[in-house]
């Protein structure tokens, strides 16, 4: 399940670790701000978190595998959450998933080829009367249709490299 | 005059954001530009509103930044004649109008990161009033009186949960308020938190007093950074001011709030299993009794509430209880916020007192379908609820009366359907949604929601039979009787009740093998209308599977046995000769 690639600078969790390791009831809180600075979680900073919290690897995986919002293999730059939700599936999210995928060549969970983008279906965006939405590295676009997104798409692409 | 531009998710998704900075561009230094929260209008977005002291004279609609300098020049001459394109028409005010407006009383009309907005309003002044001269059991007879329940889902009336907590054994008590909201097609409490927080921090403190805690916590989704944010700095000030902390307002009282980020687990939303996500472990419920008002959070006494049910406590305070019950039914006192949304018209944000019927709602404050189409039914309380058809539109709104129709109040979301919606694709669509949250703890809900998503599944494809009307109602009982917790015990709502209603759409899923709704995509046919076949042979060059055939400028066909069903020469067809049977 993990990707080894790169090495990881495993030091960059130091602060975040000294923090909060001796606190208890922080695990998620580690992993969330582990995963914000690498992006994932990759398997060194696990066992980084194992060796100051004292909690064992294989139960930091079962509960980091619990939630959605852990990743173990790297993003993109530009992470669309595209939202799945009651209201967006009423109003047509498959479209909009079609589309994406026709775009860019990806489905959920995958990252397009030059590394620019990754898609995950979430539940619910709450900006469920603006539906079909989505998200893009924290900004929210609804009223979504395919040529839209398009346009969205091929506007974030243009810029892609700065 | 103030000017306000909404900026609650929806607005800066619709671009609020960048018609404030027109603006700010556009108007003098020293106009007073400001952001407020969440108007509830939502498919208006963006919204300016001008206000002379406490009163709107203005609201302007679908603004764009272009209209930026005008708007600008109406303001400096203070003649709005030039932006009339822009006013809101009077149907449209009727939206706010029919509504009462207590959690939300805040949203759209103060600046959520300003906590001086929140106190000229009365903010506060009932925490005043219950840490300086009250006691705790008089502040409970209060929200006894009010006939407050949870808006969470459950419905539970709150005093008795505060009384439990309250008197239960141990030293150390926690409160916690359930900002999860998991619901996916709802998002009242987004809205409280973008729009509001301080109300939600009061009517927080104002619990915490009550049972005696002295740490909360705000457990929130992570898909809502906006309302993590707005909470933060309103958490900020509200300690700078004294009204969070050691000694509030200089009594001997002292309550922490913290916020903790979930990290999406729809199960979470569930109290126990929340609890157990504080903690740092994997969400699973745990088996009640004991109730988290013996032993929650580290098994010390806890309370947990949803956002409006705390946002509800400081206008009860400050108004009386009596006052809020006077609103509503027998069984459900004072109001409640739905997320209007689906193929409603006006999809926003909406706060009525409880027994207005279903109809009310969707008609007179949403206006009813889009696009002309006929409205077919109406989904209350999402993965946990059900659909309620158009034939029981008459029914009104409060706890009994919403569960007697199968359905449940839920925690808000209500989620409009048109003939163009299937029925069982629905039940489908929430039933991959709860296989894939259960949290496996029981045996019931984590295979039987897969077993019932696979008969749904096999319906929407055509290959459905018979006998799976039965063989789904079983496993229905089976996963409500068998399931420890809320999820599991609910997951089957969504089938059951559009079994109930809607019947005849599974018989023709099943027996004509035929999709009324025209939905599912594997009981579509497509073909070409001869009378309006050109023959210019596009469909043909863009068919990926070769099913078309046919000669230049004369009629093709679709070979049936070869199509996918893609739809690529529907769309494709500049002549409308593609008919979707
Ligand atoms: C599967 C499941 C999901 C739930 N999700 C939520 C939620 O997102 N927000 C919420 O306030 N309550 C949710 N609840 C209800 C809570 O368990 C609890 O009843 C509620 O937070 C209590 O607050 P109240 O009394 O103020 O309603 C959920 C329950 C279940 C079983
Ligand atoms: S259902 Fe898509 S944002 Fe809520």
């Amino acid at each position: 399940m993990f990707e080894k690639s790169e090495t990881i600078d495993v030091s960059l969790i130091k602060d975040i670790l000294e923090q909060y390791a001796s606190q208890p009831g922080s695990l998620i809180t580690i992993l969330q701000k582990a995963q914000d600075i690498y992006g994932y979680l990759p398997e060194d900073v696990i066992y980084a978190i194992s060796d100051k919290t004292g909690i064992p690897p294989a139960k930091i995986i079962g509960i980091a595998t619990f939630y959605a919002q852990f990743r173990f293999t790297p993003i993109g730059k530009y992470l669309i959450m595209l939202c799945e939700g009651t209201a967006c599936h009423v109003n047509g999210s498959k479209l909009i998933l079609k589309a994406i995928h026709d775009k860019l060549g990806i489905s959920d969970g995958e990252t397009s080829e030059d590394g620019l983008f990754s898609l995950k279906t979430v539940a619910c965006l709450g900006c469920c009367s603006l539906s079909p939405a989505m998200m893009i590295n924290g900004e929210t676009y609804g009223a979504l249709t395919p040529e839209k997104v398009s346009v969205i798409l091929e506007e974030i692409r243009s810029k892609g490299g700065d | 005059m103030k000017i306000l531009v909404g900026e609650g998710s929806c607005g800066i998704a619709a671009g609020a954001g960048k018609v404030f900075s027109a603006l700010k561009k556009a108007l003098p230094e020293n106009a007073r530009l400001e952001i407020t929260g969440c108007i509830g209008m939502c498919w208006l977005e963006p919204i300016v509103d001008i206000y002379i002291g406490n009163k709107l004279i203005e609201r302007l609609v679908n603004v764009s930044p272009k209209d930026a300098s005008l708007i600008a020049q109406a303001i400096k001459t203070n003649d709005f004649s030039v932006v009339s394109d822009l006013r809101i028409s009077s149907s449209e005010r009727g939206f706010y109008e029919k509504q009462t407006r207590i959690a939300l009383r805040n949203c759209g009309v103060i600046n959520p990161e300003n906590i001086d907005d929140y106190i000229k309003n009365g903010g506060y002044e009932s925490l005043k009033k219950v840490v300086l001269a009250m006691t705790a059991q008089e502040v409970l007879e209060e929200i006894k009186l009010s006939g407050l329940r949870g808006r969470g889902g459950a419905g539970f009336p709150t005093w008795f949960k505060w009384n439990a907590a309250k008197d239960a054994v141990g030293d150390e008590r926690y409160l916690i308020c359930n900002a999860d909201e998991g619901d996916p097609g709802a998002f009242m409490d987004r809205a409280v938190i973008e729009s509001d927080p301080h109300s939600l921090i009061e009517g927080m403190l104002i619990g915490a007093f009550v049972i005696g805690a002295k740490e909360a916590v705000v457990y929130i989704r992570a898909e809502y950074p906006l309302a993590i944010e707005r909470l933060k700095t309103a958490i900020r000030q509200a300690k700078q001011r004294g009204f969070l902390g050691k000694n509030i307002l200089g009594s001997d009282f002292s309550c922490l709030i913290r916020i903790k980020a979930g990290a999406g687990a729809f199960v979470c939303g569930e109290e126990t299993a929340l609890i157990e996500s504080l903690e740092g472990n994997r969400g699973m419920p745990r088996i009640k009794p004991p109730f988290p008002a013996q032993s929650g959070y580290w098994r010390k006494p806890s309370n947990i509430n949803n956002v409006e049910t705390f946002a509800n406590v400081p206008w009860i305070l400050l108004h009386g209880g009596g006052k809020y019950s006077a609103l509503g039914t027998e069984d459900g006192k004072g109001t409640k916020v739905f997320a209007l949304t689906g193929k409603i018209k006006r999809g926003g944000l909406v706060e009525i007192p409880l027994g207005k019927t279903l109809r009310e709602v969707i008609f007179e404050i949403g206006d009813g379908i889009r696009d002309n189409k006929k409205i077919k039914a109406v989904q209350l309380g999402g993965p946990s609820g059900g659909c309620i058809p158009e034939s029981l539109f008459d029914t009104v709104i409060d706890y009994k009366s919403l569960s007697e129709t199968g359905a449940i109040m839920g925690s808000g979301g209500m989620v409009v359907m048109d003939e163009n919606t299937c029925m069982v694709n629905m039940a489908k669509f929430f039933l991959d949604f709860t296989a894939k949250e259960s949290c496996g703890k029981c045996t019931h809900c984590r295979i039987g929601t897969k077993r019932i998503l696979e008969i749904l599944e096999r319906i929407t494809k055509g290959e459905g039979r018979l006998e799976d009307i039965d063989i789904l109602k079983e496993l229905c009982f089976a996963v409500k009787d068998g399931s420890l917790c809320g999820l599991g015990q609910t997951a089957p709502n969504p089938v059951l009740t559009t079994l109930n209603y809607f019947l005849d759409e599974y018989e023709a899923h099943i027996v004509d093998k035929k999709c009324p709704a025209g939905e599912c995509i594997a009981l579509r046919a497509y073909e070409i209308k001869p009378e309006k076949c050109t023959g210019c042979t596009l469909c043909a060059k863009k068919c990926p599977v070769n099913a078309i055939s046919g000669k230049v400028k004369q009629t093709h066909i679709i070979n049936q046995d070869l199509c996918i069903k893609c739809g690529e020469c529907h769309s494709v067809c500049r002549f409308d000769a593609v008919k979707v049977r």
